[in-house]
């Protein structure tokens, strides 16, 4: 079924739904490089309005072209017409009016998050503004819970990502001290390791289970290396608190990272049956990220930020504690520059927090970007405005592994004072205990902080 | 294995991460922001200047090897930077200016990538000292290939218009924040138009700082002899150098 709209006498048509989504995006240089982008400004207005008169319901009885696919069939057995009542009647652009409505509040919007399929929802945010991207995310609270919890109104987490080039355990170690000294790691403390092998993922695992154990940290561990590994690092015994995935929207973009739905069930199975998390708690973490599926040439043809919204599907089957999108990680031929890596930081946390999820943003860029830090200082700001669950940071907002700049615990502790946002309530209490951020207190140098750490024999 | 009292140094020697040696519980101090905007500068310029090519021309010269020089579709630095599936095509006027430089055993070939501070400090003594071992194995070379808005599969461009069986492309890496001089190489044989990237073998972080220009020299040879034995390269010369098929290519 095409679609089409007049504009001063000329007429834009566009041959299917798939297209009139891509051709709505906002301007960005991964639909430029895969050759589904508006030819411009004009065409992509004309896109917009054209999408705002289309029906919700035209999204469940087109797959665009991605049939056959494990994620189109997740998407479609997932959809709950009882849920999507209230807003079936709607096309997106009155249901971005609807979003938008002060009656419409944070729990109504919970209740329809399983009513939406995820290409509604990246419609709908393709003619929002960052500011309707920023009203909408605030009224929605997506909780979590594992030792600590997770994205309660007017709170904001962190993870500590004490990444090591080798993976040297005091390395790490002492990357993950200079930040709990700070405040940052409520979400999580997550390592992501250089290598990916069995016994470095056990170490790395033991390494950030003694810290916790014997700081008494109220929060979790992750090591983020591949499903596979964590599966056979819990088989070993092993002290696995979160299982990490990255995941994307097409079933081809999964089987780049090496897994499917059924790996996926398997770990989350693994996971729960550790018995690590309180009963009914939420043992999975994954990432996602504009581009993926397209750099794996499996985008199917469909702009970026569709396919994104994609994977919040894979993500949210799994009831997750942490989910984020690595915004700016992918480099300037997907994000060119500040601009387009803000407004997709809001787009992935808005689209996200809408279809359920505890939504995150790793607020970061890449030195082949036209980014700087001063980007990442707007994007926090309006993402903690946005009420997002958590943010990534490490030492000094520069990550020594993966070679890109995120936020630093400085900036946590920036947003944390000026805009009002305490971390999860377990670990403002054990922050309260040792005096961390409070004034006067004087706290353990780092030299002496990492001596008293007994740590595992490498 | 507690260590007692270590000291900032010692600290140091465990990891280059950004730590916070000072008070706490405040703004980043000023000479920390401003070492960090240095740092940042510095890798901005690294991926946005243009190789100089005619200093690169003079160094080559003094080595005594013959060069040429070509530029991928991309054209200039934005376009590289944004459109990776153009600065892997070779244009074929450029292709042309090839002609009559082989056949040839291997094609070296350096490229600007996403450094040129990378190319300009290690770029021509690697492709010397790797030229020099290459030669003394009896192998033929053609002259070295500068090209510019260079990605890895440019490389395999190059060497079917030269007609090499193999093909050396040096580039600069994506800058850190710490190092913007590591040099990559990306080593194909038997190059083809749509050469997959498990195809490969790669040497990364070719600075002073990481794996010295000799060293990465040595090891790329040992590369190159390997693969021509075995006829192919990438994941599955890998897996024979690990099971130990080929002797003496460790």
């Amino acid at each position: 079924m095409s679609y089409r709209t007049d504009i001063q006498g000329t007429r834009y048509v566009f041959p299917d739904l798939k297209t009139l989504l891509a051709r709505a995006s906002p301007a960005r240089s991964g639909d430029a490089l895969a050759g589904v982008a508006a030819d411009g400004p004009l065409e992509r207005i004309a896109a917009q309005r054209c999408l705002a008169d289309v029906p919700l319901t035209d999204f469940l009885d087109d797959v665009m072209q991605v049939e056959g696919d494990a994620v189109t069939g997740l998407i479609l057995a997932q959809h709950d017409p009882a849920a999507f009542a209230p807003v079936r009647s709607l096309t997106v652009g009155a249901f971005r009016d609807w979003l938008l409505d002060p009656a419409t509040d944070g729990g109504t919007l919970g209740r329809l998050a399983f009513g939406l399929t995820p290409e509604m929802v990246a419609a709908v945010s393709k003619i929002m503004r960052a500011q309707d991207l920023i009203a909408v995310a605030a009224k929605i609270e997506v909780v979590t819970r594992f030792r600590s919890t997770i994205g309660l109104r007017g709170r904001l987490s962190t993870r500590n990502q004490p990444n090591h080039p080798t993976d040297d355990s005091r390395g790490i170690a002492v990357a993950a001290l200079d930040g709990l000294l700070m405040g940052a790691g409520d979400a999580v403390i997550g390592v992501n390791p250089a290598t990916d092998t069995l016994p470095d993922y056990i170490r790395i695992c033991e390494v950030l289970d003694a810290i916790r154990i014997q700081l008494d940290i109220p929060t979790q561990h992750c090591c983020l290396g591949h499903v596979t590994t964590a599966l056979a690092a819990m088989e070993a015994g092993a002290p696995v608190d979160l299982v990490f995935q990255s995941v994307a929207g097409s079933e081809k973009a999964n089987a780049g990272f090496g897994v499917t739905l059924g790996l996926l069930d398997e770990a989350w199975e693994a996971a729960r049956a550790l018995g690590r998390a309180p009963a009914d708690g939420n043992v999975m973490y994954f990432e996602t990220g504009q581009g993926a599926a397209l750099s794996a040439d499996a985008h199917h043809g469909m702009d970026q930020q569709t396919m994104e919204t994609r994977a919040y599907a894979v993500a949210r089957r799994y009831r997750p504690l942490l989910v984020n999108t690595v915004v700016g990680f992918i480099g300037p031929e997907y994000l060119a520059d500040g601009k387009q890596i803000i407004r997709a930081g809001l787009e992935d946390h808005f689209c996200g927090k809408l279809l359920g999820l505890p939504m995150g943003v790793d607020v970061c860029y890449t030195n082949h970007s036209w980014a700087d830090q001063e980007d990442m200082d707007l994007l926090l700001v309006s993402l903690a405005a946005a009420g997002v669950s958590f943010v990534i940071t490490v030492p000094g907002a520069d990550d020594i592994m993966l070679n890109y700049q995120s936020l630093a615990f400085h900036d946590a502790q920036f947003i944390r004072e000026t805009l009002g946002r305490p971390p999860a309530p377990e670990f403002e209490a054990w922050m309260d205990r040792h005096g961390i951020g409070a004034p006067g207190v004087n706290l353990p140098a780092l030299a002496a902080a990492l001596g008293q750490l007994r740590l595992p024999a490498a | 294995m507690s260590d007692g009292a270590l000291t900032p140094a010692a600290i140091r020697a465990l990891t280059e991460a950004r730590l916070t040696f000072g008070a706490r519980g405040r703004a980043l101090e000023t000479a920390r922001t401003l070492d960090f905007a240095l740092d940042h500068a510095r890798a901005r310029e690294a991926v946005l200047a243009d190789v100089d090519i005619a200093a690169l021309q003079a160094a080559l010269d003094r080595a005594g090897l013959a060069h040429r020089a070509v530029t991928s579709a991309a054209g200039d630095r934005q376009t590289f930077v944004q459109r990776p599936d153009l600065g892997r095509q070779l244009p074929e006027a450029d292709a042309a200016t090839l002609a009559g430089t082989g056949p040839v055993d291997v094609a070296l070939v350096l490229g600007d990538g996403l450094s040129a501070t990378a190319v300009a400090l290690n770029g021509v003594a690697f492709v010397a000292a790797l030229a020099d071992r290459l030669a003394a194995q009896g192998l033929s070379l053609g002259p070295v290939v500068l090209a510019r808005q260079a990605r890895v599969a440019l490389g395999d461009k190059i060497a079917l218009a030269m007609g090499a069986g193999t093909v050396v492309m040096a580039l600069g890496e994506r800058p850190g924040l710490s190092a913007a001089d590591s040099l990559g190489v990306y080593i194909t044989h038997a190059p083809r138009p749509d050469t997959p990237d498990s195809a490969r073998n790669c040497l990364s972080n070719i600075r002073e700082a990481g794996t010295p220009v000799p060293e990465a020299a040595r090891q790329a040879e040992r590369l190159i002899l390997a693969m021509r034995r075995a006829g192919q390269s990438g994941v599955a010369l890998s897996r024979l150098i690990a099971a130990g098929a080929l002797p003496g290519s460790g």
